[in-house]
This record gives structure tokens, C-alpha cells and sequence, in this order.
């Protein structure tokens, strides 16, 4: 958690982690394991009364945040999910909101804001594609200019909620560059078939692009010009992720800490042998770093700081790396019951992982680090 | 001076006005270079920044500071980066011991010692571990003896960084032996050039004399230059520590000067090191350069987060332990980073090389996890303090000092 929020920031967190232990424990997490969307619509619509999907949007659209400030008070949200483990295209839905508050015509917003903000319509970026590509520079899914518009071919996966939103904002290659379309997800000449998925209620599908017609009212930004956008997505992405990644160990270092000195070992709780705290103290140190680290990506993205890219790059390899690292301190800490299906600890450490992996690995970010100070310049 | 009328200077013009100093007064750090511990040039300038009025910016006004906040420091922080600063005198001098005296200190130690402090002119040092105690330092046996008005000090003090070159010393003795450890202890302002001390360098791996050993020999100590009250010296300890720890993590508000700029576009040295072996395309040695520029900049942000938290209360005065802990072993992992990109070039270099030092670095690691106590110190504080895990079995507790178990004879390195 940030240590900087405002009263009304704060009274957000606990209206939003109320609703969440109420309305959708982690018991009915493990319930939705067999839903097929993984989460259910009519419980989305009444996140979104609280704003889940109006802080990026701007009040003539029917957004809002509480500070002029949307993404510092999203990120609230999503560690507050990360927490409970939530369900729900929170991440996915508000990246297509943002794209389409600071790149889409008049006519872009009317159609697809409001229904956003309202829950009504689900949305997800179609960015990867197999082989763990996610770098703007990688990807090859082709948008070829036909009369009125383009034909789109390839294929995006894993793309988070596929199948289960209206809206996907799919990024592809032009001749001229990266652009990017608002496509329906009835298109005609597209196929999606489900994934098979780590989190038990995050569901990823594949989407085939069978010379998939889409007119061009439905480019987002400009033909050929969308690399500076999907950064900028990148970096919301980013930076929703690593809050909710922040809140998985938040909830499970609690629940840790406490076991720690209700469990007992040879007359003497665990917390008390020095070889287990010292690993505490330096899980506790980690957990602080990734807070702060989450935070300054939030506040750099809000911000447009112009070191942005290097901040999330950095926290994201970093956190990838520490959250996970810190949890399974946590399942050893746990013994024989940390590794089983009935003891929650799993369905968070499925989560962090997927955190982990998603808009590239802990790798793939310290080479993009390299890349962005300067590595492949020659020595001045 | 002329402060007392700037005393509602906002920081951004502070910041404007410190900008338009430094430019036509201060030397520029030399190119590629970073700070030596040189205490000559130290003092000159420090006094320079005083002239000027930029010294002791949140040290409080009437002992010769300017009285301001935290954010007219950083302000200033951010300006002095390419200037040579005296950053040898941030710890212990300033973020040490001036802290202490602040906090701890009569009016007339803070009118006597802060002014010539803040201007260069007297230089400290931490006369705190012995050879016979280090983390657990209340176990220190630095004989205090009363004699009418006055003290008299005996025994050895090791491990002071800079004693060759400081003026003055805050020491810690043992002033009452009949009672539990922390209770008998009272801490002392000690002038160094006097008869009664004597001062030995000791070389440490680097092959510099980083740190002294001194052996006092009837030192009188006027009771002027008690801190805090006697027996009760212990508190002045914790609190010494407290600062200890945070200047060691960054978060001191009375430094100044910073060493590299939290998210300097170069984590120069390693990046200079893997362009001269060759190694700047090699995918290895990228990942190592990226990792290590995360690290730089997560724990620049982790100082921030804790600094501030520990301003507001929202956390404890014992969470600097996090940032002392942060900063040891992210210097362990530069190092071994480092190491690992140099490769053959630790052992064997031209001279000049970015490399050459790596090796040396390497070997001399761990002062990193000692120096400012040990990083298994600050893993028992967060553990035992921030997280309120049983504490460890001391053997010693409640048991009068005299008869408490020490060291065997083996482990005692004292000399005479
Ligand atoms: C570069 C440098 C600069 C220094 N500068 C100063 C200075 O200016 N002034 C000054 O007074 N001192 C200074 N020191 C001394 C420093 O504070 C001590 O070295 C340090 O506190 C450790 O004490 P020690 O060397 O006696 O080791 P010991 O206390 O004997 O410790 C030996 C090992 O045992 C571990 N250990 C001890 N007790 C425990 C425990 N309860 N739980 C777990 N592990 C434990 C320690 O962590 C360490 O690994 C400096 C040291 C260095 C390296």
C-alpha cells in the first residue's frame, strides 16, 4: 500500500475491501474455479458502481476518480483484488479504457465509455502472442488495408478474457507500423478457443484472425503510429499488475506472520527459532520494496514521467522475481499443509505466478532495462 | 550569515538560489570520478557550503544550522550532485552524532559542539565497539571511573572509521559494574588529541586504514561532557543507533549530498565494465546490468517509502533496520554483480581499467553486512521489534554485569 494516500483514498480502500470480503470471499473464488468465465456479470456491474471502471475515464463520459488522479486510485482496487484473489477483467477492461479516453475519437468514446463505466461492457487487450511474445517489436499479427478497411490474420494468445467481453483491442502490423483496432467480439472470422489457465478463476483464450474484416472507423489512434499507445498500455498493465501482485503477499505475509506464532514446534512457537525469523526480516524487507516499488510505477505512470518505461521495467522485474520468492518462504514456513488443494496458499502463489509472466517475465525486463540505458550505444 | 530573514524561503527557491551558488562557488566533482574520503579537503569544503549559508540545512538555527525542512535538504541534494561534496562528514559526523546531539545533548554541548561541526571545522567519530564487544555492544567493558568531578576513562576502543583524522569522539563506557548491562553504562564526549590517547591504523582489505584502534589510559572527562545522564547512557545508544541505521539507509535528514543520483541513467561502473570487456551484447551480462539497475532503483524508492513512513508514524523508529538491511545487501549484490561481468579481469587488469576493481571489491564484500551493525543485528531487530517475534535467549539478562559470562580469553584482542 502506498503510504502517501489521501482520506478520501483511504476510505476508498476500506468501502472497496468490505465489499470484496462480503460479496466474494475466497470460498466463492474456489466456487467460481468451474464457472466458465471464472466470474459473474451481474457481480462485475456492482464493482463498477464503486468506480472499478471509472477512474481512467474522464467525468463527461461518465468516469471519474477521487483526486483527478484515476490511476493512483485504481491501483487501490487491484491490490485490494490481489488480497482476495477477485476474479474479473479489472486489468484488461481498464487498459482498453484508457486507450480509448487518450486515443479515440469523439465518436470511440460515446460508443464504448459509458458502457464501460457501467459495467455493461467488458473489454480486453489483445497483445501477446505465442512464444511468450509481448514486446511492441515481436509481434507479427498482420492488418492488411482492403476497401473501407483492414483484414486482420494471425492469431493473439493468451488474451485474459477471451470469450467473456465484448470488446477486444487488438494490436497489429501494418506496413506502417503498429496499429491498433476496436474489435467486437462477434467479428465475423474469428475463432476463440479457451486456454488452459494457472489461476483458477483468470481465464486466457486464443483468438484466430481469419482475414477478419474491420472497417477503418475502428482504428484507435493512427494507422502505423500505435508503438507510443501500446507503451503507454504497457505501463498501466504494468502497473495494475504489480499492485495486485503487492496484494497477494500482503494477505499471505498476514496470514504467515500469524501462523508463525500459533504453530508450535519441540514446546516453543515457530516464530521464536532465529533461523526462521531472520527469514521473516528479509521477507518483510521484500514485501516493503515491492510496495514501494509498485508505488513509484503507479505514480510515474499517472504522472506521464518520462523515465516511466525504466521505472515499470525495473519494478516489474523485480517484483516478479520478490513476490513470488516471498510466498513460497511462506509455503515452506507452512510445512505439509502449505502443498495442499484444501489450504488456500496456492490459489496465491497461482496468481503472483501468473503476475509474474504476464506482460513479460522478470527477464525479458532487465533486458528491456539494458536496452533503454543505453547498452547498445557506443561508449561515449 | 545571512539566513534569519530566508527563514521562509520556500524550498523551490531555496533550490534556485543553492543552483546560482554552487554554479559560481563550488568545485565540480571531477568527471568520472566519485567522492574520497580525503578530510582535508572535507573541511574546506564544508566550510565553503557554510559561507555560503548551505550547511547544516535541518540542523536547528540557534546551534548554527539554518532551521529548515527535509525538502529544502533534498532540494538542495538534487543541486550538489556534480559538485565535489564533503560527504565524509555524513557519517558519522552529521547523521550520527549531530543527530545524537540533538537529540540527547545540554544547551551548552549543542552551543559548544554543533557550530564548529557544521562549519567544517571539528570532524567525529564513534568510539563504540571494542575488541571484546561489537553487536552486543552493552556488553562493552571501557572503564568510566568517577573521580571527584570528573571521569576517568580506561580500556580500548577498535573499529573507528576516521578516529586519524577526527577531532572528537562519542564514547560509550562502562560507568557501574553491579548492575544488569544496559543499566551502567553513560556516554561521553572525548577531545582525541590528548596525551591519554593513543590511536593506531588498522589496514583493512582494501589496503587502506579505514578504521583505528585507540587505547585510553586515564582520560579525564569533565562531567560537561557526560550525554545524557550517568548509568542511564544506554538510551543515548539506542537512539545513536537509531540515527545510525538511517543514515546508513539514506533517510538522515541532517547529510547532505548524495552519492549517485537515485535513478541515475548510468549504473556507470557496471555498465562501464561490461562495454570494456566486450560484453555489453552478451545476454548474461545484460540481465546482470538490468537486474542491477532494478535493485538501484527499488531501493532508492524502499528509502523513500520507509523514510517518509517513519516521518508520518506509520512506522516504527526501528523500520530504518529495513534500510540499513536493503543497503547491505544490495552493496553485496552489486558486487557480486560486478564480479561476475569483469570476469578474468578482477584477477588480472591494465591499469585504468573499470574492471580492476571488482575483484577487490569482492574480497572486501562483507563490510558491507558488518560496518553500522551486522545485517543479522538488523534481521533480529525487525524480526524481534517490527514484527514482535520472541526475542532471542540472552543469557546475561537481569544478571549483574560482573558476573555474566564474557568471551574466552581466546577471542580477546586487547593490547597491553
Ligand atoms: C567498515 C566498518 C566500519 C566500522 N566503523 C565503526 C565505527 O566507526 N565505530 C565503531 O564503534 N564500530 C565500527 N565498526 C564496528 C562494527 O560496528 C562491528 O564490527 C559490528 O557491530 C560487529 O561487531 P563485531 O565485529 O564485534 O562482531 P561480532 O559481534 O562478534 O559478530 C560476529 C558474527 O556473529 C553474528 N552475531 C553476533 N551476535 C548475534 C546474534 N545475537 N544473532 C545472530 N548473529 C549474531 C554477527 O552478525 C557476526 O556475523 C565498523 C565495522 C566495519 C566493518
Amino acid at each position: 500500500m502506498d503510504v502517501d494516500l489521501s482520506e478520501d483514498q483511504e476510505f476508498f480502500r476500506e468501502t472497496t475491501r468490505k465489499f470484496l470480503e462480503t460479496e466474494i470471499p475466497v470460498e466463492n473464488v474456489r466456487q467460481l474455479a468451474d464457472n466458465p468465465a471464472g466470474f459473474d456479470r451481474d457481480w462485475w456491474r456492482r464493482g463498477c458502481e464503486m468506480g472499478w471502471t471509472s477512474m481512467l475515464v474522464p467525468e463527461e463520459h461518465g468516469g471519474g476518480s477521487l483526486e483527478g488522479e484515476g490511476l493512483l486510485d485504481l491501483v487501490i482496487v487491484a491490490e485490494e483484488m490481489g488480497r482476495l484473489i477477485t476474479p474479473g477483467p479489472l486489468l484488461a477492461t481498464n487498459v482498453v479504457a484508457l486507450a480509448v479516453t487518450e486515443r479515440g475519437t469523439e465518436d470511440q468514446k460515446k460508443e464504448l465509455l459509458p458502457g464501460i463505466v457501467s459495467g455493461d461492457v467488458l473489454a480486453t487487450w489483445a497483445l501477446n502472442e505465442s512464444g511468450g511474445r509481448w514486446h511492441p517489436e515481436s509481434l507479427e499479427l498482420e492488418a492488411r488495408p482492403v476497401e473501407g478497411g483492414f483484414s486482420l490474420r494471425g492469431t493473439k494468445e493468451p488474451v485474459e478474457a477471451a470469450g467473456h467481453v465484448d470488446q477486444i483491442l487488438v494490436t497489429a502490423r501494418t506496413e506502417n507500423g503498429l496499429t491498433q483496432f476496436l474489435v467486437p467480439s462477434d467479428a465475423d472470422g474469428m475463432t476463440i478457443t479457451p486456454m488452459e489457465s494457472l489461476d483458477l478463476v483468470r481465464r486466457y483464450g486464443s483468438i484466430q484472425f481469419d482475414d477478419v474484416f474491420v472497417p477503418a472507423s475502428s482504428v484507435l489512434g493512427e494507422v502505423g503510429q500505435a508503438e507510443d499507445d501500446v507503451e503507454r498500455q504497457l505501463q498501466v498493465a504494468i502497473a495494475l499488475q504489480l499492485a495486485e501482485t503487492v496484494g497477494t503477499v500482503d494477505r499471505i505475509f498476514e496470514v504467515t506472520l500469524e501462523w508463525m506464532f500459533d504453530r508450535h514446534s519441540f514446546g516453543r512457537p515457530l516464530a521464536s527459532y532465529q533461523a526462521l525469523k531472520h527469514r521473516f526480516a528479509d521477507m518483510k524487507l521484500y514485501h516493503e520494496a515491492n510496495q514501494a516499488a509498485a508505488t513509484a510505477v503507479a505514480r510515474a505512470v499517472q504522472h506521464h514521467d518520462e523515465e516511466a518505461s525504466l521505472k515499470a521495467s525495473s519494478a516489474k522485474s523485480y517484483v516478479g522475481d520478490h513476490a513470488t520468492f516471498v510466498l513460497q518462504e511462506c509455503v515452506q514456513m507452512h510445512g505439509g499443509l502449505g502443498v495442499t488443494w484444501e489450504y488456500d496458499l496456492h490459489l496465491y502463489l497461482r496468481r503472483a505466478t501468473t503476475n509474474q509472466v504476464q506482460y513479460g517475465t522478470p527477464d525479458d525486463h532487465r533486458e528491456r532495462i539494458a536496452q533503454l540505458i543505453g547498452m547498445d550505444e557506443e561508449s561515449q | 550569515m545571512t539566513e534569519s530573514n530566508q527563514s521562509m524561503e520556500t524550498p523551490e527557491e531555496f533550490q534556485l538560489r543553492a543552483r546560482a551558488w554552487l554554479a559560481d562557488n563550488m568545485p565540480r566533482r571531477p568527471e568520472g570520478q566519485g567522492h574520497l574520503r580525503n578530510f582535508d579537503r572535507c573541511r574546506e569544503l564544508q566550510k565553503l557550503l557554510h559561507e555560503g549559508g548551505f550547511a547544516g540545512v535541518c540542523f536547528p538555527a540557534e546551534y548554527g544550522g539554518l532551521g529548515l525542512t527535509l525538502e529544502h535538504q533534498q532540494a538542495l541534494d538534487e543541486e550538489t550532485m556534480s559538485y565535489d561534496m564533503p560527504l565524509a562528514l555524513n557519517i558519522p559526523t552529521f547523521g550520527i552524532i549531530g543527530a545524537t546531539l540533538v537529540e540527547f545533548g545540554t544547551h551548552e554541548q549543542k552551543q559548544r559542539y554543533l557550530p564548529p561541526m557544521i562549519r567544517g571545522e571539528e570532524i567525529w567519530v564513534q568510539f563504540l565497539s571494542e575488541p571484546s564487544s561489537g553487536s552486543d555492544l552493552a556488553s562493552l567493558t571501557m572503564r568510566a571511573t568517577r573521580d571527584g568531578d570528573s571521569f576517568l576513562l580506561n580500556g580500548s576502543k577498535i573499529w573507528s572509521s576516521g578516529a586519524q583524522s577526527a577531532d572528537y569522539g562519542i564514547c560509550v563506557a562502562r560507568s557501574n559494574w553491579d548492575v544488569p548491562k544496559h543499566d551502567g553504562i553513560t556516554v561521553f564526549i572525548v577531545k582525541i588529541k590528548q596525551p591519554g590517547i593513543v590511536v593506531e591504523e588498522i589496514v583493512d582489505t582494501f589496503g587502506g586504514t579505514e578504521f583505528c584502534q585507540e587505547f585510553f589510559d586515564d582520560v579525564r572527562i569533565s562531567m560537561d561532557d557526560v550525554v545524557g545522564e550517568v548509568d542511564a547512557g544506554w538510551t543515548v545508544v539506542r537512539g545513536l543507533l537509531a540515527h545510525e541505521r538511517n543514515s546508513m539507509g539514506n533517510a538522515s535528514p541532517l547529510t547532505s549530498g548524495l552519492e549517485l543520483a537515485p535513478t541515475d541513467h548510468v549504473v556507470s561502473d557496471i555498465v562501464d565494465i561490461a562495454r570494456t570487456t566486450g560484453m555489453a551484447s552478451d545476454p548474461k551480462t545484460r540481465q546482470l546490468v538490468g537486474e542491477n539497475y532494478a535493485l538501484r532503483f527499488v531501493q532508492s524508492e524502499t528509502t523513500n517509502r520507509i523514510s517518509s513512513g517513519m516521518a508520518r508514524g506509520q512506522f516504527p523508529p526501528t523500520a530504518g533496520a529495513l534500510l540499513r538491511l536493503m543497503g547491505a545487501r544490495a552493496a553485496v549484490r552489486r558486487s557480486d554483480v560486478a564480479l561476475a561481468i569483469a570476469g578474468s579481469g578482477a584477477a588480472a587488469w591494465h591499469e585504468g581499467d573499470p574492471a580492476g576493481n571488482a575483484g577487490s571489491r569482492f574480497v572486501g564484500r562483507q563490510a558491507a553486512e558488518i560496518g553500522g551493525g551486522t545485517t543479522e543485528m538488523q534481521r533480529n531487530i525487525i524480526s524481534e521489534r517490527m514484527l514482535q517475534m520472541p526475542r532471542e535467549l540472552a543469557a546475561d539478562r537481569g544478571i549483574p554485569f560482573n558476573e555474566v559470562r564474557h568471551n574466552a580469553a581466546t577471542t580477546q584482542k586487547s593490547k597491553k
